[in-house]
């Protein structure tokens, strides 16, 4: 691969090779990816051997290292683009290529059947139906009914993981708790294309913003809310949603309990969850991307009972799961040490016996560490929504 | 006395920056035939000393009243030519420029284009020369005396300078006591002098000399005036309810004195920055993580104990705050790279067990002494790691950390994850004291005063210097001047010298008893003024201001700078603004268009 123009286009030039990147990486530490020697190669050798360079599938694109970049460069960029001419040459892991092939075909990375996407609201079919409806009528402008004001983004994980479903559940419950009506896309919704694009699979990517874009502009919804930070981080910054405000659940549910629209009833012997002693973990797309480090925890703090305590890699020093870039496909190079086994001990030496997150990757690496490094007894890895519904979240007044 | 006009145009080729893009001949001779032109000529280097004698030559022989060059830009030479003109009883006003340089070969590729444009706009400046007035050059007597805000080593030293030339001196200091940043420091480099033998005897002598008048716990509230007759209102500083480091021009401070002076010196001094803007680095999580600033007070103290631990691993970390765009601080400090090998060294004196080790991007060590200051901090001892350090934590499970919910405050060690860019390796550094080197910034409040005597901040927040090289002290505000930090980053030596230059030139109009003012400054039109002030509005110098007796603007002719705001905001069009009125504006234009 020629150097030369994509050093141009990624404003290389401008970096002084102070490590700053590859030091924060947290997988520079466990494998052979450095992303400072790679911007070095870029800018003084006319070519470079691309597939050399397996490590670069180890990338999580947790982004710290754009995050930290004195000089705005912006490394991660150019592990996506040399990803990028791997995808280009059809030269990618196989287990990737399955999870592309999948959001190609079925609109979602397991490649799961697309007409079976709305099986995470069982039990919920008359507000599925309903949200459903929502969010169609909308879409033919002559009826003048119910106006679409939030759209739910349910996301590829919480439609069909049976371990995230019951998060998109609470979610939805919440919601209508709260006596908002989130309208959703159901079958017809897509995966929102994030972990594509980093995969460096830029023209499918393409392809689904502008599919769902459409899509999305078409219902003419004011607010859009996610289920994963990820789909959030897209949908904010890659999509061009202009007039729709893009929220993580985590930021609309802050605001509900904020206004007052959202209680906790008194705790109450009979659930348990409310006597937890919980530490956070600050998922990479939330934090150190979009710098929502706070909402999550009042979101927590506002549960009666429980008690946050922190573990100290937090907010901006939050350690990446190795759940993002990808890598819930592709095992990477080094799988004795995963940062997910070191994250749930830090977790558990805080004393807490409950590990909260608000990404549905974080939670399903956090948990299968939580299994392998055999603190299942002592703790335990649950999503926010899960806890906010499990403690009890009801509207101000009326119910 | 109206003169026929009598134009010379004269197109330079300078050398070959403009002849290569222009063909200068056929320009100069297309000039010939303009009305009014009566020798139109081309040259090599009209700046040149026989450039300018073929314009004073002309003048003689062809009895030429405007002259007009087309050249390099008004900012370059419109000095030069009017000087020449001017030596042959021209009135340097009657001399115009057309700037086919910046504006016209050094931006276009296409000759024959560039050729045309070139014509136009040389037709435009013979249009406005034909009706260029004669104005007279004038001058204002000055009020000895200087203002120096700031009572740093920079102002205490400007003040010093002044003084001792018999003039006044008014030293304003917001703080309690004389000194400055300088006066939190232990010892400098590369001497290892400690502080208190220079400062001492610095703000002694202030404080004794007879044409010092210090005000301590004090600001400046209020400034009129211009360049030679300043009004300075002084007023105190903190004092109902103002918190310290609030707003210091608040007024809430009796005014303790109006002082008029000739010039003013700004010394106002730099912010420090405060690490918890960079969180991955851990200031205020733990306490065994310092400022170099903190670390300069526990020197001054004796004290470097962590828990009331000798520590033995010590790491300094370069560049906080400082290179770092994501900031907004893309400068270097230029202080931090030699008082952290000051540090170093000082510790390594103190701890001779201890290893000391800094974490380094560049090492830039240009003062004078300072490569050799640098060579001697490593032969003693001190490790340098080429690592920008990206994240300071914690691990739970460390040594000397209690098991359980709360870490033992102080005594644990830290670790600093970093890549050593030399070996090509992530390492993950122990350390028991972390020493991070933070950088300058402008001072928070920096736009009070920017906006009290309307000075303007380059890109990086600091004062704006008049020009980088040549006009270092001056601003763009006349007999403004800048010293110290509040211009940039700077080490006591640089600070001690830009003071010197500053206070020499805020001398030269005091000494002189006069300054210049400018002549193309705006005229109120009185019967056409219908007293709305809308030009006061708008004047940036407060220039303009109704009349107490009329009820009809008038321009300060001293104050005015000649923008030309107010002429075009005037809704009677009452106000023209001197060599650039409306019929020799229109004149250009038409040239121009035709």
């Amino acid at each position: 691969m020629k150097t030369q123009k994509l050093t141009e286009q990624l404003e290389l030039f401008g970096c002084i090779q102070c490590g700053k990147c590859t030091g924060g990486c947290p997988v520079a530490r466990k494998t052979t990816l450095n992303i400072r020697t790679l911007i070095y190669h870029m800018l003084v050798d006319p070519s470079m051997d691309v597939d050399a360079h397996q490590e670069l599938w180890d990338c999580t694109a947790c982004f710290t290292c754009v995050e930290r970049c004195p000089k705005d460069v912006e490394p991660a960029e150019l592990i996506i683009s040399l990803r990028g001419e791997l995808v280009e040459g059809g030269r990618v892991p196989e287990t990737l290529g399955t999870a592309l092939m999948g959001i190609f075909r079925q609109g979602n990375p397991s490649g799961m059947a697309r007409q079976d996407r709305e099986l995470w609201a069982a039990g919920m079919e008359e507000s599925l139906e309903r949200a459903k409806g929502l969010a169609t009528r909308a879409r033919d402008a002559s009826s003048a009914q119910e106006e679409c004001e939030l759209l739910y983004f349910v996301g590829c994980i919480p439609s069909y993981d049976p371990r995230i479903q019951p998060v998109a559940r609470a979610l939805l419950r919440t919601f209508e708790g709260a006596g908002l009506h989130p309208g959703t896309l159901g079958t017809r919704e897509s995966c929102c294309g994030s972990e594509v694009r980093r995969m460096g699979e830029a023209g499918l990517f393409g392809m689904l913003v502008e599919e769902n874009g459409e899509l999305l502009r078409s219902v003419g919804a004011r607010q859009l809310v996610t289920t994963s930070p990820h789909c959030f981080n897209t949908f904010r910054k890659e999509y061009g949603l202009d007039g729709m405000e893009v929220l993580h659940y985590t930021q609309l549910v802050a605001r509900l309990i904020d206004e007052g629209k959202l209680t906790f009833p008194e705790p109450s012997e009979a659930r348990q969850e409310e006597h937890r002693t919980v530490t956070y973990h600050d998922p990479c797309f939330l934090g150190k991307q979009n710098q929502i480090y706070d909402e999550p925890r009042a979101i927590l703090e506002a549960i009666p009972g429980l008690k946050l305590v922190e573990m100290d890699r937090r907010r901006e020093r939050s350690l990446c799961c190795e759940g993002g870039g990808g890598r819930m496909w592709v095992e990477g190079t080094n799988l004795q040490e995963r940062l997910a086994f070191q994250r749930v001990q830090e977790a558990a030496e805080t004393g807490a016996d409950t590990l909260a997150v608000a990404c549905p990757f974080c939670l399903l690496t956090l948990e299968d560490a939580v299994k392998v490094q055999g603190l299942d007894e002592q703790l335990r890895v649950m999503d926010i929504m899960e806890l906010v519904d499990a403690c009890g979240a009801m509207p101000h007044v009326e119910r | 006395m109206e003169q026929e006009p009598r134009i010379g145009v004269y197109v330079c080729h300078c050398g070959v920056n403009i002849a290569a893009a222009v063909d200068v001949e056929h320009v100069a001779r297309a000039a010939a035939e303009l009305p009014g032109v009566v020798v139109a000529r081309d040259n090599t280097y009209m700046c040149s000393d026989p450039g300018q004698a073929l314009i004073k030559q002309d003048i003689r022989e062809h009895g030429l009243n405007r002259v007009v060059v087309a050249s390099c830009s008004p900012r370059m030479h419109e000095r030069t030519f009017r000087a020449a003109a001017q030596q042959e009883g021209v009135n340097p006003y009657q001399v115009e420029m057309a700037n086919i340089r910046e504006q016209c070969s050094w931006v276009h590729r296409d000759k024959s284009r560039a050729t045309e444009k070139a014509g136009l706009l040389i037709a435009s400046a013979v249009a406005k020369a034909a009706r260029l007035e004669p104005l007279e050059q004038r001058e204002v007597d000055v009020t000895p005396g200087v203002v120096i805000i700031g009572g740093g080593i920079a102002g205490m030293t400007v003040a010093l300078d002044v003084a001792d030339t018999g003039l006044p001196a008014y030293l304003v200091e917001r703080e309690e006591s004389l000194g400055g940043r300088v006066a939190e420091l232990n010892r400098t480099f590369p001497s290892l002098q400690p502080v208190s033998d220079l400062l001492q005897p610095l703000i002694a002598r202030v404080q004794d000399h007879p044409n010092v008048t210090v005000f301590l716990t004090s600001c400046v509230s209020q400034v009129d005036g211009y360049i030679g007759n300043f009004e300075v209102e002084i007023s105190g500083y903190g004092e109902t309810g103002t918190p310290a480091g609030g707003d210091p021009a608040s007024k809430s401070g009796t005014p303790r004195a109006g002082l008029s002076v000739g010039s003013i010196i700004v010394a106002t001094g730099y912010d420090v920055f405060d690490p918890q803007r960079t969180p991955e680095l851990g200031y205020r999580d733990y306490p065994n993580v310092i400022t170099s600033l903190e670390m300069e007070e526990r020197l001054i103290q004796g004290d470097l104990t962590v828990d009331g631990r000798r520590p033995e691993r010590v790491a300094f970390v370069k560049c906080v705050g400082s290179r770092d765009a994501r900031l907004g601080n893309p400068h270097c400090s230029r202080v931090c790279c030699m008082y952290t090998a000051k540090q170093a060294r000082l510790v390594r004196e103190m701890l001779p067990e201890a290893e000391v080790t800094v974490f380094y991007i560049d090492v830039r060590a240009f003062s004078k002494g300072g490569e050799e200051f640098y060579d001697e901090t490593r032969s003693q001892g001190v490790r340098y790691r080429r690592a920008n350090v990206s994240e300071i934590y914690r691990k739970r499970s460390a040594p000397g950390v209690d098991a359980g919910l709360a870490p033992r405050a102080g005594a644990a060690p830290v670790l600093l994850v970093a890549e050593d860019t030399l070996l090509g390796q992530p390492i993950e550094f122990e350390a028991d004291l972390v020493v991070l080197a933070v950088g300058m910034e402008p001072r928070k409040n920096a736009g009070v005063i920017q906006k009290l005597l309307k000075l303007p901040r380059s890109a990086d927040g600091f004062f704006l210097e008049a020009h980088p090289k040549l006009r270092p002290v001056d601003t763009a505000m006349d007999g403004i001047f800048l010293a110290g930090c509040c211009q940039g980053p700077k080490d006591i030596p640089d600070t001690v010298a830009q003071a010197k230059a500053a206070a020499s030139s805020a001398l030269i109009p005091l000494i002189r008893g006069s300054v210049p003012v400018e002549s193309a400054s705006a005229v109120v039109n009185g019967e056409l003024c219908a007293g709305c002030a809308m030009c006061a509005d708008v004047c940036p110098y407060d220039a303009a201001a109704l009349d107490d007796l009329w009820g009809t603007s008038r321009i300060n002719p001293v104050l005015c700078k000649g923008c030309g705001a107010c002429a075009v905001t005037c809704p009677s069009s009452a106000i023209h603004l001197q060599h650039f009125t409306a019929e020799q504006v229109l004149a250009q234009v038409d040239a121009l268009v035709e």
